[in-house]
């Protein structure tokens, strides 16, 4: 396995081609994800860093370059390559443990196998307690690590979240991140994450990268080399805040500026 | 769910009986109480008017006129197939059995009409999504068709199945089936993509797809859109049946209008009213069961 876990060269999507509603959410992108990094895609709203995801997923086609999944072109979604929303995609219909084995339930497994797959993920994940609940039952938090337990129920070698805490309050955030630190940590997975809180970056990433307003480009990818659990207030983490603040800022004004185009041409 | 929070932390033991009947009443008493209000408030009124002499006691008699004299207005709910030849125009069930025959006929057609409407409708806005070719051929007929006026439905119910359960179950079906399509293709339309993504990620395939996401996801808009639909039922089986079904509660009303009989009317009024209402009350509870997963409150839920 000495692939990388994901590959992409000259990325580019344009949504709604060849019709006036065209739009270019992302131009030229390489990137290359090892087995085991974790990668977060920061940049400002609307800049196509979701689009990303969607592509590696496999859920929306590139309409430029080519991504390879440990070396394979990837023709649609796939169990290996788990993706985590931003709101809530539990099934409300379905108990915790049903949602956890969905993916098992679809390959035909039969209902003790199910449990008793979800029961492990479940209490390696510590919420045991949870798995006779039903999603409304549960907060917004557990309702995220029910999500992310599903998902590392399907073993993928990638994670892909999309802004998975960004509706959680700041405390619940700031436990989720470590809860999900110690869940990669121990699956081995590479973890492509979607965030636009510099602080959220700066805790978890092994590589943050930059991208730019739309359409989204790679700015910078900056390399954060410490070990975790980081302390937010050291004196490197503050140049390093600095350092992606001014990245980030630079690009917020460059999205409202055409906003405001956009907006007096209309 | 919420008022269940109130309480305290549930004991080992179940509540003894008078607890939960007390709880089950602090439920359901304001509702009723306001419920009683609410016609006796407009029943007041009504009785008013006729007191003051604005309301003509011949034209629009007050409650405590159509409903005093209940007996004699059983008496022309009649079954008897009178038209036939040879039977006498006496003959046929006491005048009570007869108000539960209409009243019963009247309800099979209804639900008869919406049970067939629901299936064929559900099923086809679900294979007008899964199958675009489905979708091309019948979709601007369906769109076409839906807002025609079910009355306009009538000759031909009548040219197709003569008289009888037929033309009334037939009219309650086509007002019904057109709208319970679209309707079904909105909620398709209306599910989280996130439900179906996340399900493509596991590697579901299209069937799968359907099976185990949309259809549960739709299961909630489907059944208010039954509820509606079952007031749509009613209304149109009593046009159904003024036109010569045999017997029904739309036959009583409309021998009531021939014969200048305004109790009657109003007396058969009520009776609909009521069973519309304990229907739909029936309906909810069925939703509750069936939608064990949501919230009180959502998805149209009333707290029955």
């Amino acid at each position: 396995m000495s692939d990388p876990a994901v590959v992409c060269s000259r990325v580019g999507k344009i949504w709604a081609t060849g019709t006036e509603r065209a739009h270019e959410a992302l131009r030229a992108i390489d990137l290359c994800v090892d087995p085991g990094e974790f990668v977060v895609l920061l940049g400002p709203s609307g800049c196509g860093k979701s689009t990303l995801l969607y592509l590696i997923a496999g859920l929306e086609e590139p309409t430029a370059g080519e991504i390879r999944a440990h070396g394979a072109p990837i023709t649609g979604p796939a169990p290996d390559r788990s993706l985590i929303f931003q709101e809530t995609s539990l099934f409300p219909w379905l108990s915790v443990w049903q949602n956890v084995a969905f993916g098992l339930s679809l390959r035909g497994a039969g209902k003790a196998e199910q449990r008793d797959s979800a029961r492990q993920v479940l209490s390696r994940t510590g919420l045991a307690d949870t798995i006779d609940k039903r999603p409304h039952e549960l907060s917004g938090g557990m309702r995220q690590r029910v999500a992310v337990a599903r998902a590392l129920a399907m073993r993928p070698e990638v994670l892909l979240m999309d802004e998975p805490f960004a509706s959680l309050d700041v405390q619940t955030r700031a436990k989720m991140q470590g809860f999900l630190l110690d869940v990669w940590q121990e699956s081995g997975a590479s973890v492509i994450f979607v965030t636009h809180h510099i602080d959220e970056a700066m805790a978890l990433a092994d590589r943050v990268v930059v991208l730019t307003a739309r359409p989204g480009r790679i700015k910078e990818i900056v390399a954060i080399d410490r070990p975790r659990p980081r302390d937010p207030f050291a004196p490197e983490a503050l140049a390093l805040r600095r350092k992606l603040t001014e990245l980030l800022s630079a690009e917020v004004d460059r999205a409202f500026a055409e906003q405001e185009n956009v907006a007096t041409a209309a | 769910m919420a008022r269940a929070r109130l309480l305290p932390a549930r004991p080992l033991l179940a509540p003894p009986r008078w607890q939960r009947l007390a709880a089950l009443a602090r439920r359901w008493l304001p509702q009723l109480l306001w419920t009683v209000v609410s016609v006796g408030l407009f029943t007041a009124i009504w009785e008013i008017l006729w007191y003051v002499g604005w309301a003509d006691p011949r034209l629009l008699p007050p409650p405590h006129v159509f409903l005093s004299d209940l007996t004699s207005q059983a008496r022309f709910f009649n079954t008897a197939q009178r038209w036939q030849i040879g039977v006498s125009p006496d003959a046929g069930p006491s005048p009570w059995m007869a108000v539960l025959i209409t009243i019963l006929s009247s309800t099979m057609r209804v639900l008869a009409g919406l049970g067939l409407a629901a299936i064929v409708s559900v099923a086809l806005g679900v294979a007008i999504r899964y199958f675009r070719l489905i979708e091309h051929l019948t979709l601007p007929t369906v769109t076409l068709l839906a807002p025609v006026s079910p009355i306009a439905w009538l000759p031909v119910a009548i040219f197709i199945f003569g008289i009888g359960n037929g033309p009334a179950i037939f009219m309650v079906f086509i007002a019904l089936f057109f709208h319970m399509t679209l309707a079904t293709i909105t909620q398709i339309d209306g599910v989280n993509r996130n439900y179906i993504n996340v399900a493509r990620t596991m590697g579901a395939s299209k069937p799968q797809i359907y099976r185990r996401v949309i259809l549960p996801a739709i299961l909630p808009g489907l059944l208010v859109v039954l509820r509606f639909n079952l007031f749509g039922a009613w209304m149109v089986v009593l046009i159904a049946e003024a036109t010569g079904v045999g017997f029904g509660l739309g036959q009583v009303i409309m021998m009531a209008r021939n014969t200048f009989n305004p109790s009657l009317v109003f007396f058969t009024i009520v009776v609909i009213g009521l069973l519309g209402f304990t229907f739909d009350l029936l309906m909810r509870l069925i939703q509750r069961r069936i939608l064990y997963w949501l919230p009180n409150g959502v998805g149209g839920f009333v707290d029955v």
